[in-house]
């Protein structure tokens, strides 16, 4: 008795522990000739809070489509999330409007980038899209934002942080404007951070800098961070769970440790082993064969099944279940079956 | 080591672009893509060239095959000059020096067959009968791992590792000696980058290739490279066998680049050397050594003299004034 009142209260604390809750998610497109492109098919997670949460995968895996959807920026037509949950705190977020959802951009979540240049609007200076959401969001003055926005520059490093506010986003650099784009995500104290591709298109010394930030905002800011991204060691470096998106679908889910000392699916062994190591030498480099498939021909069964070195016949007959291995580790796959 | 065989010599290489401004477009300054530059290559080795945007690496790889005219300094290429030749006289050299480029969208012509695209170096060059062409065309797609029926498709029909695959397979059609690959698997997925890395490791031993390996990933060029030179806003920091740039690198900047990249291990957790600031812009480069700006280690002599590069034993050369007498 007590045991079991025990039990459910552990469940209650894990629940309200939960940020954000994504459950049967299926995101599609339809395309011209009746072709259904199912970007994001069946994917089920949950953030907790403070917690970074790394979503992997190689271009087509689906990755930023389950990041738009969060967001609700699926551009409709042609694409439609078609079931599915997503949860804020326990608040659905599917079945808003589109002047509600508007609050929670950019209020209760932030988002960056990859390219700051072309999510920075060129025309208006840094202080003014920062305000921009102070003003409308926390319904600051215009003076105030002003202040406010100083204030946030100087924290995401800018020394001349009086000068930037009133400079545009083509005066500063890749790196400076990835900053500024990190000053707008946090301005309104976002509980939890979307990060697509942030450091893709920077440099290794300024990609340092940037995840250095972004870990920093988040302990200041006490919030989540949901990180979009194909580099396998910027995961290792920054993340404390892991999903490893192919197909539309998740297969594989680990805390960050599990997931590099004890990798499952034949799909992340293989990503692993693709990539060059800096601290090993290795004579000849593992590949995947072939591509991965475009999301209105997914093979019928496992979506890894025709790249797959240890496919079996099984494999093309039916897709697997994400399968609970231990509390820490899922995997879709059928070699971990019992 | 002496006795290894010269395929290209760069001296002193220089790159400056103009930059126009005022009304009458008047030039006002200088971009130093690529400053004094110097190196060889041996015959069957690959370099690997490593640096941030805007080191000119790029341009480097550029100038060398004369899609840019030097603006000093010599590219002496099985020991001829070839810096200052003439179009018409270039051209027999072009046969023996390719390029495989980074966008394998934006470098293969959408309204070409991947026949047309692959036969036609030899059509400019006027070699091979139509049907010797043909059958060239089908030997070196089946060489890059693609099928004889690629040749009637356009690239549009390609995923981008196929393309790239096309690219590889149309510098090879004039049997070059030399190939200069800039940045050619970073537009690539992982599992698609390593199909790549591992089909140019073999063309390179079936037809005794040597590569210029231009990229920013340094575990890509870790992997592909026999020697390996460090490129700082268009100056050579450092250059060596990789074993000695990887595992004892000399420059700062070496230092902090290896540093910097996120390795997939969770095991071991590395220090980091923390840069501070960013690339100074190349039309305004700082005074005396260009890294002393960010360099961790940087003194009053940097900031007035240049860095030559200077041997430090087993091939290894480094541009600092940490590992050079004052005189």
């Amino acid at each position: 008795m007590q045991e079991q009142q025990l039990k459910k209260q552990s469940l209650e604390k894990q629940k309200s522990n939960v940020l954000l809750e994504v459950e049967g998610l299926k995101t599609y497109f339809y395309m011209d000739n009746d072709r259904v492109a199912k970007a994001v098919d069946d994917v089920s997670f949950s953030i907790n809070k403070g917690e970074t949460l790394a979503l992997v995968g190689e271009s087509g895996s689906g990755k930023s489509i389950t990041s738009l959807s969060i967001m609700r920026l699926i551009p409709s037509p042609p694409g439609k999330i078609v079931e599915g949950s997503i949860k804020l705190e326990g608040k659905e977020l599917v079945t808003l409007s589109d002047k509600e959802i508007r609050k929670v951009r950019g209020n209760d979540i932030g988002m960056i980038f990859q390219e700051p240049m072309t999510s920075l609007n060129p025309v208006f200076t840094i202080g003014n899209q920062i305000s921009e959401s102070l003003m409308k969001h926390k319904k600051m003055k215009k003076n105030e934002a002003y202040k406010k926005a100083v204030d946030l520059l100087k924290l995401v490093g800018f020394a001349r942080a009086e000068q930037i506010v009133n400079e545009y986003p083509h005066q500063l650099s890749g790196g400076m404007r990835q900053r500024a784009m990190i000053a707008i995500a946090m301005s309104c104290d976002p509980k939890l951070l979307i990060a697509d591709e942030p450091t893709t298109a920077l440099d290794v010394t300024i990609q340092a800098q940037i995840l250095d930030l972004m870990v920093e905002m988040k302990e200041k800011f006490e919030s989540s961070i949901l990180l979009i991204t194909h580099d396998l060691g910027v995961v290792a470096e920054v993340a404390d769970r892991v999903l490893v998106m192919y197909g539309g679908q998740i297969v594989e889910e680990a805390s960050v440790y599990e997931l590099f000392t004890k990798p499952k699916h034949p799909y992340t062994n293989g990503l692993l082993a693709s990539i060059p190591n800096l601290e090993a030498d290795v004579e000849r480099l593992e590949s995947i064969p072939g591509t991965v498939p475009p999301a209105h021909r997914f093979p019928k069964g496992c979506r890894f099944a025709p790249r797959c070195k240890h496919v079996m016949d099984k494999c093309y007959e039916a897709n697997p279940d994400l399968l609970e291995i231990d509390s820490k580790h899922k995997v879709r796959c059928y070699l971990y079956e019992e | 080591m002496s006795e290894r065989e010269k395929l290209l010599e760069v001296r002193n290489l220089k790159k400056y672009f103009p930059v126009k401004g005022g009304l009458l477009q008047r030039t006002i300054g200088q971009v130093k893509a690529v400053d004094d530059v110097s190196f060889d290559i041996y015959k069957g080795e690959t370099l690997g060239i490593v640096g941030e945007s805007g080191s000119g690496k790029s341009t480097l790889g550029r100038t060398i095959l004369r899609l840019l005219d030097p603006t000093e300094g010599d590219i002496i290429f099985q020991g001829d000059n070839i810096s200052t030749l003439a179009n018409r006289k270039m051209r027999p050299y072009r046969k023996d020096m390719q390029m495989v480029f980074q966008d394998p969208f934006a470098s293969l012509n959408p309204r070409m067959s991947v026949g047309e695209i692959i036969e036609e170096p030899m059509v400019v060059q006027n070699l091979l009968t139509k049907a010797e062409r043909k059958e060239k065309v089908i030997d070196l797609l089946e060489k890059v791992g693609l099928t004889s029926e690629a040749r009637t498709k356009y690239p549009h029909e390609f995923s981008g590792g196929q393309r790239q695959r096309i690219g590889i397979a149309r510098a090879l059609t004039m049997n070059p000696k030399f190939i200069i690959g800039d940045e050619p698997v970073s537009a690539l997925d992982v599992s698609v980058q390593s199909q790549v890395l591992n089909l140019m490791e073999d063309l390179q031993d079936e037809f005794n290739l040597t590569y210029l390996f231009i990229a920013h990933d340094l575990g890509v060029v870790k992997h592909i490279s026999d020697r390996v030179g460090v490129m700082y806003l268009g100056k050579m920091a450092e250059i060596g066998p990789k074993t000695k740039i990887y595992n004892n690198p000399l420059h700062p900047y070496t230092q902090a680049l290896l540093s910097a990249v996120p390795v997939p291990n969770v095991e071991r957790k590395r220090e980091k050397i923390k840069l501070q600031g960013e690339l100074p812009s190349p039309s305004n480069p700082p005074q005396g050594c260009v890294f002393h700006t960010r360099c961790p280690e940087a003194h009053e002599r940097c900031r007035v003299e240049i860095p030559e590069l200077v041997h430090q034993g087993e091939e290894q050369y480094v541009a600092c004034h940490l590992y050079t007498k004052e005189q």
